[in-house]
């Protein structure tokens, strides 16, 4: 029954980028965003954070399961696709090669930003104000994060209006344009959140 | 003489295995030419721009209206009929290649048994065959008639397959068409006695959850059939295929 297995962790991958991955991105990005009123109050909300009960059990059933499924699974989908944009150049076919590249970027910043911060916990630094400072100064980095930033709200956004294709909930051409323009404002909207708690931090 | 020409660029193959390559004619215009009529003039006068004499350019075609779907082949990089491709309305030099997503057969003629057993996949028929006389199916409103008369031109050209980006030697996709063929056959009231087999077989590999949403097909179908929309409605109706499946219900 390989067969139904192959349609199952489809639809599975397009459900967790939603919940929980999208509604945690938008959990994260509003956290960040308390970084605009102060190092104190982005402290004060990290920590409660840091200190929630059984923590561990949060992070990988929300986190890292999902997104190593969603992760690796997505890789492999990304390299089946043999993109035409030059002969096709529709809006859609961009969409497609760009929900593919900003996949794979979003995997790597990731990867990254999670060995940067969560992992170097564990060798007993404390995810504050201070430390994202010191990451963010340096422009490099900052570069880096902006990209990596935009290619995750990207994925995300754009993964919601495949998600409803995908599960059938927009079906006329209408609705799936309607939707386009909703997926366009959350983009935009999670843009200038993400973009206004990277600099908060410099 | 002043002769107006037109000139063709073919990517040509002399065989499945060989590689293929390019060769140049010019042909001389007449108003009116289409693709096809051009590939005639060729296999007429078999010699090339150089004024080497080769063999006749290889094609298919059969009914040369735009309704087999046999003389698909990618013009000036995009894939459609040859015999609706009007000469006057192509950027010269005109550039003809086989299809690439098909196994070359020779020159243009490409092998598009793929598509065969996809239909054969998804049961795109309506099974009447009985011991005895099964009598009149139930009827089809006329409102429903004619909604499936506009999926029901599908021609199996194989232009949608050419414009996916997902049907490639990558993946085992069945195809766009293939998915809009069991909405057409799930729509039927007949047909609809099948419909979990058909939408089982989506489910399988290689089935509806290898669309990525480019939404190519819909730009690229000759036909204007509504792909994208047939595929986000057995989108619907898989998922609901699924909780059946899984979670149980009367097999109504």
């Amino acid at each position: 029954m390989t067969a139904t297995r192959d349609f199952a962790s489809r639809r599975l991958h397009s459900l967790l980028g939603v919940i929980p991955l999208g509604v945690f991105l938008f959990q994260h990005l509003t956290v960040n965003y308390l970084a605009t009123r102060g190092p104190d109050v982005f402290n004060k909300a990290a920590n409660f954070i840091s200190n929630l009960p059984y923590l561990y059990v949060l992070e990988w059933l929300i986190i890292y399961i999902p997104l190593l499924f969603h992760g690796i699974y997505g890789v492999y989908i990304a390299f089946q696709a043999k993109n035409n944009v030059t002969r096709y150049g529709f809006f859609r076919n961009v969409m497609f090669m760009l929900q593919r590249v900003s996949g794979i970027i979003a995997l790597i910043f990731l990867a990254w930003h999670i060995w940067q911060t969560r992992v170097q916990v564990m060798f007993g630094q404390t995810v504050n104000y201070d430390m994202m400072h010191n990451i963010l100064s340096n422009p490099g980095w900052m570069t880096f994060y902006i990209i990596g930033v935009i290619a995750v709200i990207f994925h995300f956004s754009n993964g919601l209006w495949s998600f409803c294709v995908s599960f059938g909930i927009t079906v006329t051409p209408r609705s799936q344009q309607a939707l386009t323009y909703v997926t366009l404002i959350v983009f935009l909207a999670l843009t200038y959140i993400g973009m206004r708690a990277l600099f908060a931090f410099v | 003489m002043s002769e107006k020409m037109v000139t063709l660029i073919i990517t040509r193959q002399d065989s499945p295995e060989s590689s293929p390559y390019q060769e140049e004619f010019k042909v001389p215009y007449r108003p009116g030419m289409n693709v096809i009529s051009a590939l005639m003039e060729i296999r007429r006068n078999p010699v090339n721009a150089k004024g080497e004499k080769t063999t006749p350019v290889q094609w298919e075609m059969s009914c040369l209206e735009e309704v087999c779907g046999a003389c698909s082949m990618v013009i000036n990089g995009k894939a459609m009929q040859s015999c609706t491709a009007l000469v006057d309305k192509l950027e010269q030099p005109i550039r003809l290649e086989p299809m690439s997503t098909f196994p070359v057969v020779r020159d243009l003629i490409v092998d598009r048994s793929r598509m065969f057993d996809a239909m054969k996949r998804i049961k795109a028929w309506i099974p009447i065959d009985g011991t005895y006389d099964l009598g009149p199916g139930p009827r089809m409103p006329e409102r429903q008639r004619q909604w499936a008369y506009e999926l029901s031109k599908c021609m199996t050209c194989g232009v949608c397959l050419e414009a996916c980006p997902n049907v490639n030697d990558r993946s085992d996709f069945i195809g766009p068409f293939a998915i809009s063929l069991v909405r057409l056959y799930n729509t039927h009231p007949t047909g609809a006695m099948h419909k979990e087999e058909r939408l089982q077989a989506l489910m399988g590999e290689g089935g509806i959850e290898d669309c990525g949403n480019s939404q190519n097909c819909v730009q690229a179908c000759p036909k204007g059939i509504p792909l994208t929309t047939s595929i986000a409605s057995m989108n619907r109706a898989t998922t609901i295929q699924m909780f059946k499946d899984f979670f149980g219900s009367d097999k109504l």
